[in-house]
């Protein structure tokens, strides 16, 4: 279990990151998301060691994760920004995890490797920016994470490549409950695989949930009327509201039953009621204040 | 077993919970037939296994399936389904919709109730 509370971090008197709470449960695949800026990197190097808060607590099973080798060897992170010695090439790279790790899989390795069509021979500076990502993948894979961090991981994966890697991210979870933390700009990929979701705005959490449960409580709806009744959006919690032409539409987090209920006792002539996609309650979420954005999205 | 859609507005969590559903009520997977471990079926699907552990666990609360500890999970004979008074609300819903576009398109009532009559009895065999 992954539990960060009340982490403060500023860097040269700019406030990176504000009383910010994580808890991501064991076995749970966790979508990490937030405008450019907002902080997820910061708090990525936070839970992996490379950081350490101001304020606060980052906690992996209990235990502080800052200078914690214990900690560290059960964890796996690929950052952003790869890091490979400058000689070394993909087999060089695994004797040196083989060596940092306990639960290094020395025959996963040499499976993933022909899997993925490696050269494990070749200078890991001579592999194009998406190989090496690969390569990283492997060596992290490998040496089989109990707790798999992933900055921006798919970014810049051609498409095969992206499905082996989320087939390879699944299997961990099923067979041996790996928890995976994932920062990601692709949304509509993260809400196809994540079961939990934190929005990360300005250093804070903004809102951290289960990705269904925030799904089914926020609804896009269009409603006409042929005879408008006197305020038929009464009991209903309105977040957005513009008319287009005699077309109403609205943003309401509500149930979907409620929303049902309040809305056919006025009797419309047209009324359609959506799930609201995660990229739109990102979007919504965090455009909020900003009419001119929400304008072009909704 | 059965594909998802990823670009629909559907969870995929829905989506598994109506795929199995469908299987189970057409026969395709027959009453105490074993449906797939909770591991199996979130490798083959590319999905996460919590999603589907929370779908076998809706099935099962709607008495489609049960579960026997340490044997796995089993189709239901389909008496012992127990309906789920929202998912009938939300499908009349889904129906009121169809036959208002139906009428939109010129039909009369009785063309209407003929369609509808029609389509039951294509479901005749079904319990």
């Amino acid at each position: 279990m992954i539990k960060i509370t009340g982490v403060d971090k500023s860097f040269d008197g700019f406030k990176a990151l504000t009383y910010l709470d994580l808890n991501v449960k064991k076995g749970s695949i966790y979508g990490l998301v937030g405008v450019n800026g907002a902080g997820k990197t910061t708090i990525i190097k936070h839970l992996t060691g490379v950081l350490k808060p101001d304020y606060g607590q980052i906690l992996i099973d209990e235990e502080s994760v800052y200078e914690n080798i214990r900690v560290k060897e059960k964890m796996g992170y690929i950052p952003d920004d790869l890091y490979f010695f400058a000689t070394y090439n993909l087999k060089e790279m695994s004797r040196f995890y083989r060596a940092l790790y306990p639960n290094w899989d020395q025959s996963r390795f040499e499976h993933m490797i022909q899997q993925f069509s490696l050269d494990p021979q070749r200078k890991l500076s001579r592999f194009s920016k998406g190989m090496q990502k690969q390569a990283a993948f492997i060596l992290t894979m490998s040496s089989k994470p109990e707790y798999l961090i992933l900055d921006e991981p798919i970014d810049g994966l051609d498409p095969i490549i992206r499905k082996l890697v989320w087939k390879y991210i699944v299997e961990d979870v099923a067979e041996r409950e790996m928890t995976v933390l994932v920062s990601s700009h692709n949304l509509r990929e993260l809400e196809g695989i994540c079961d939990s979701i934190g929005i990360i705005s300005n250093g804070s959490m903004l809102l951290e949930r289960d990705l269904d449960e925030l799904k089914a409580d926020v609804h896009k709806i269009q409603v006409a009327y042929l005879a408008r009744p006197e305020n038929p959006y009464a009991g209903l919690n309105v977040l957005h509201k513009e008319t287009r032409g005699t077309v109403d539409l609205l943003i309401v987090r509500n149930r979907k039953e409620v929303v049902e209920e309040i809305i056919n006792e006025s009797n419309p002539a047209i009324f359609d009621i959506l799930p609201l996609s995660l990229e739109e309650i990102f979007i919504y979420e965090l455009g909020g204040e900003n009419n001119e954005i929400t304008d072009i999205i909704f | 077993m059965f594909q998802l859609d990823l670009k629909s507005r559907k969870s995929i969590y829905e989506q598994v919970v109506d795929n199995l559903k469908e299987l189970i009520i057409t026969g395709v997977i027959p009453p105490e037939d074993k449906l797939p471990s909770v591991r199996e079926l979130s490798k083959a699907l590319t999905v996460n296994p919590n999603t589907i552990q929370k779908a076998y666990r809706a099935l099962e609360f709607q008495g489609y399936i049960y579960t026997v500890t340490g044997l796995g999970t089993f189709a239901n004979a389909p008496q012992n389904k127990r309906v789920d008074e929202g998912m009938v609300q939300s499908i009349k819903e889904k129906l009121r919709q169809e036959i208002k576009e139906l009428l939109y398109l010129g039909m009369s009532h009785e063309d209407v109730h003929k369609i509808l009559e029609d389509l039951m009895a294509e479901r005749g065999g079904w319990r």
